[in-house]
């Protein structure tokens, strides 16, 4: 490799605390964030040898996954998930963790309340015991999910271990059309790169259709980064990144924040730096994306027909087996395919700007007759903007209902399920086999083929509606 | 946690040939309610393995008594998706000590390595004489040596090697986890934290 650093590169290896000869990099993490689900084990490992959390100020704690979401001033009625989020709190309490509990004004999604409140900061090593934290590279951090000892092993020593990835650069160059949004352009990547086709890679973003990005579309395609396998996927912090985080509760002050600043401009790639693998991409040539199969690769633009097995990567019977699930033919179209559910919501799509995305199709529309809808806002402050903003009114005039924040259906571990047979198109990141309830079937897709969804009772392109409202 | 020793392994394999099997397969979100790290292999490949009204699937192959052992052979992309190390538990917990695979999910290997489940990657070639052979006779037997860093179909004596890093190596060779390894230089890592700005 030459002597250039990636972006990848210096957040990396300024966190490198310890090497170990043909073994992993110890590796300092300067946020955990820490939810119900994934954290009790690892607390009760931390009583059995008789530590404590070694940095409780660098770890956060938030209710989510298993959270109700309606009457959540109610006591949760499962006496498991009651008994999960009881632990979490005790476990938050008993080791100084903040903890944003059920109804606490900052509860919502790990990945979406991480950002809101100034967590989440460039040049930062960000892990969670959930694979999506990738979601936190949109700022420019190096962010991944983590197992159960590993959370054990964050809380204990404030350290993994890890190997460092191999880097991959994603380039998509030129300007997306009219009704493609974030969520299309990482759909259409997993759909190019298959499932596993970034395995064993962290990989940067970059070209103009980033750059031209907000911050809640850097964390929609950050977010999707694990679907084709990635460690993570990271964007440079630039003046949009700075301008999100500035002056949030946790994103330093005054003095402090000139200090970072200066750090954060050193945070890019340097020209010439060298990729494991680099891949560039023409954005023009995205269309509004749809998943049609049972992993978030068996993607296309939705105009188009499934594609036949013998044109597909991988394995013929892996794919027809996975059709055969979704009840779909090779050669089928997808417009037109009725639905029953559509879910807005998680850490994928459950932001602000999704509420917009989607109220901008419904608006003056009805909610078809066919569809169950649950609208999930990522959290408290997603939510009280859908009020404030307005589009509450809009939603509720054309018949939806909002509901309280969590991760709802993304995976089905609350009340939120889909019955079995029902297809639903979803906003989440994951269209696996019974991710959304046991027998359900799952389509990816943006807010706005939601939206379009919902109120046609059909897969349907969105742009035409678009052009109906414009 | 510290885990049983491995050092080397002679078991017949029960065979999975599907590809990107996903964590959401192996076990579904709906069992991650738990507390405590007990009782998962009940709950592994849920809904693969039991009908809604938990009577079992008669195909799925962990219902058919002619395939046991403690080697689970799964195709490529094994373990994609979730972080949930609950489903290498379940993997475990059911009885499985190593799982063979042409490719895994990076968490997945990762989790696997950290609770004494051994993943052994092998070129697409080998895991399809693999297959072949356990369909040929389900009571094929296959060692694994760590030591050597080899997998063996026994009846045929033929033989490929993998890969696993010296530091994890040692750790499953001696039963250690990454935790002791932490906490013995938590010296330096004082020192170290003491240098961040954020
Ligand atoms: S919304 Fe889904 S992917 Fe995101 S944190 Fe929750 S469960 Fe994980």
């Amino acid at each position: 490799m030459s002597a250039k650093k990636t972006l990848f590169d210096k957040v990396w290896d300024s966190h490198v605390v310890h090497q170990i000869e043909n073994g992993p990099d110890v590796l300092f993490i300067d946020r955990h964030m820490v939810h119900e689900v994934t954290s009790p084990v690892a607390f009760l490992g931390l009583k059995n040898r008789g530590i404590g959390v070694m940095h409780p100020e660098k770890t956060f704690a938030t209710a989510d996954h298993n959270t109700p979401t309606i009457n959540q001033h109610l006591p949760v009625a499962d006496p498991l998930s009651a008994n999960q989020l009881k632990m979490l709190e005790e476990n938050a309490n008993e080791h100084g963790i903040s903890y944003w509990g059920l109804g606490h004004e900052k509860n919502g999604i790990v990945h979406v309340v991480g950002p809101e409140y100034g967590i989440t900061v460039p040049g930062a090593t960000i892990v969670c015991g959930d694979s999506h934290t990738s979601t936190h590279g949109a700022f420019g951090a190096i962010a991944f999910g983590i197992g159960t000892s590993e959370v054990e092993m964050v809380l204990a020593t404030q350290c993994i271990m890890q190997p460092k990835p191999k880097s991959m650069r994603i380039n998509i160059t030129g300007e997306l059309q009219f009704g493609v949004t974030p969520k299309d352009v990482a759909l259409f990547i997993i759909s190019q790169l298959t499932t596993s086709g970034a395995t064993g890679y962290f990989v940067e973003y970059a070209g103009d259709v980033f750059t031209n990005m907000t911050m809640e579309g850097r964390m929609t395609v950050c977010n999707l980064s694990i679907e084709m396998g990635a460690r993570g996927g990271m964007i440079a912090p630039d003046d949009t990144t700075f301008h999100y985080i500035k002056g949030r509760e946790f994103t330093p002050k005054g003095e402090a924040w000139n200090t970072a600043m200066d750090y954060w401009q050193t945070l890019y790639t340097e020209e010439g730096a060298e990729f494991h693998k680099e891949l560039t991409f023409d954005g023009s040539q995205i269309e509004p994306m749809i998943t049609y199969g049972t992993n978030p690769g068996m993607g296309m633009g939705i105009s188009k027909d499934i594609p036949f097995a013998e044109a597909t990567q991988g394995g013929a019977s892996t794919y027809k087996k996975s059709l055969n699930y979704m009840q779909f033919d090779e050669g089928d179209s997808m417009i037109g395919k009725p639905i029953d559910f559509v879910f807005l919501g998680s850490c994928t799509n459950g932001r602000i700007e999704d509420f917009r995305a989607f109220a901008s199709i419904v608006k003056g529309k009805k909610k078809a007759d066919n569809v169950t809808a649950w609208l999930v806002p990522g959290s408290h402050k997603v939510e009280s903007a859908i009020k404030e903003e307005g589009i509450l009114d809009i939603l509720t005039e054309a018949g939806f209902e909002l509901r309280e924040p969590g991760c709802s259906a993304c995976l089905a571990m609350n009340d939120d399920k889909v019955p079995p047979g029902k297809l639903a198109v979803s906003t989440s990141n994951r269209n696996f086999e019974g991710r959304q309830g046991p027998g359900s079937r799952t389509l990816l897709a943006s807010p706005l083929v939601a939206a379009a969804a919902a109120v046609t009772g059909k897969v349907t392109d969105p742009r035409e509606l678009m052009l109906e409202n414009a | 946690m510290a885990y049983d020793k491995f050092t080397t392994l002679t078991s017949t394999a029960v065979p999975l040939p599907i590809e990107n099997v996903d964590t959401d397969q192996i076990i579904p979100a709906r069992f991650l309610k738990a507390t405590e790290r007990k009782g998962f292999g009940d709950n592994l490949f849920r809904d693969w393995r039991y009908n809604q009204d938990n009577s079992q699937k008669a195909d799925f192959v962990l219902n058919n008594p002619k395939y046991s052992g403690k080697i689970l052979v799964g195709g490529k992309n094994f373990g994609s998706g979730s972080s949930r190390e609950h489903a290498a538990w379940a993997v475990y917990d059911y009885g499985f000590r190593v799982v063979i695979s042409s490719f895994f999910a990076d968490i997945f290997r990762g989790n696997c390595l950290n609770i004494g489940v051994l993943p052994v990657q092998v070129s697409p070639e080998f895991l399809e004489k693999i297959f072949t052979a356990i369909e040929t006779d389900s009571n094929a037997e296959f060692n694994v040596s760590l030591s050597e860093q080899t997998v063996t179909i026994v009846v045929t004596g033929e033989s490929e090697s993998f890969d696993i890093n010296d530091y994890k190596k040692g750790n499953m060779t001696n039963g250690f986890d990454d935790i002791d390894y932490l906490l013995n230089i938590k010296e330096a890592i004082t020192e170290f934290a003491k240098t961040r700005p954020f």
